[in-house]
């Protein structure tokens, strides 16, 4: 190596060492991969939140879905339902895991706060949610047309997620709700 | 005095109870099992704690899991492929040596070598320098030697 080159070495290393510490600034070490992206939705059976029949997988065959793990002693679920709303009124189909909950305060809340749920699956034991390997509400899953998962997001839904994150793979797998477009332009946005 | 000790004796028990929920095995092996497991076992919520040590409810239901599955009869490896299958390798303490969690293993012995590489490269390049000279430099050094010589 050149004795030129060799000067400018520990300039070189801190440069480096300085740039995988920034990175390491906006890594959230609670986020943990989905082991689940690309398999199937979990088999299951479980009772809807509003009566009638056990709901089971048949539920995400055929539209692309958002599955959102929520309950109401989760404090983020209240503060990101008002953008589930949102998304669900652009006509987003979310369907709900009501995850170790009360049945008579998730249907309190939702009469309450609003319905965003096109369903909601009771999972009181927290079984299904064992099968999903959710740690903590609130968490979001991205769900195929044929039921496959293509992504999990834990934490808050909120603008910045939907239209940096979930907008364009939610385009991806074939989604065609109004708000699949925020955030595809430039300025775009609810 | 002695209400006042079985009072604190009752409070004291109230709170194991409610800190640790306790599972009756059918044989002690598989409560050795059981033990061995969820120590190693991570907590996905808690991350620095392993499922025996967190009261975290996901760490609950977890440990359920594995009572279920131990009286169950599955085996070891049953039950770490079942977790591995749904919080992925990060939920065992001790990943399996294979895949992309080889790097994790293989990492030691890597900068081990590299740092030996240069370590070598460096102690020769400074034992060499300054022991043998170039043609031109030799001509050079025994030229101002000349000069030296003859001033």
């Amino acid at each position: 190596m050149a004795p030129r080159l060799k000067l400018f070495l520990p300039l070189i290393l801190f440069a480096a060492l300085a740039l995988l510490l920034f990175r390491g600034l906006s890594l959230d070490p609670q986020e943990l991969p989905s082991a689940l992206v690309d398999k199937p939705f979990p088999a299951f059976s479980l009772p809807s939140l509003a009566g009638g029949e056990d709901l089971d997988r048949d539920l995400f065959s055929g539209e692309v879905s958002l599955v959102n793990v929520w309950a109401t002693w989760c404090i983020s679920c209240r503060v990101e339902h008002p953008y589930l709303q949102k998304l669900a009124d652009a006509g987003v189909r979310i369907i709900g895991v009501n995850y170790k909950d009360d049945p008579e305060a998730a249907r309190r809340w939702l009469a309450e706060l609003g319905d965003p749920y096109r369903a909601n699956i009771v999972d009181g034991a927290g079984n299904l949610g064992v099968d999903l390997g959710v740690y903590g509400a609130p968490e979001t899953y991205l769900v195929d047309a044929e039921g496959v998962i293509r992504y999990r997001h834990v934490g808050v839904v909120d603008e910045r997620v939907w239209t940096r994150t979930l907008a364009p793979l939610y385009r991806e797998v074939g989604g065609t709700a109004a708000a699949s477009e925020w955030g595809a332009a430039p300025g775009g946005g609810p | 005095m002695r209400a006042l000790i079985s009072l604190a004796l009752l409070l004291c028990s109230a709170w194991a109870a409610a800190v640790i929920e306790t599972y009756e095995f059918s044989s002690p092996a598989l409560e050795a099992r059981y033990h061995a497991l969820s120590q190693e076992l991570r907590c996905p919520k808690c991350q620095n704690q392993n499922i025996a040590d967190s009261n975290a409810p996901i760490s609950q239901d977890l440990r359920r899991q594995l009572y279920q599955q131990l009286e169950a009869g599955a085996s070891d490896e049953e039950i770490l492929e079942y977790m591995v299958a749904r919080y992925g390798e990060f939920v065992r303490y001790r990943p399996q040596m294979a895949g992309p969690t080889l790097i994790l293993w293989a990492a030691p012995v890597l900068l081990l070598l590299v740092g030996v590489a240069i370590a070598v490269v460096v102690l020769r390049t400074r034992r060499g320098a300054g022991e043998q000279l170039s043609e031109a430099e030799r001509k050079q050094l025994a030229e101002l030697l000349e000069r030296e010589s003859d001033a």
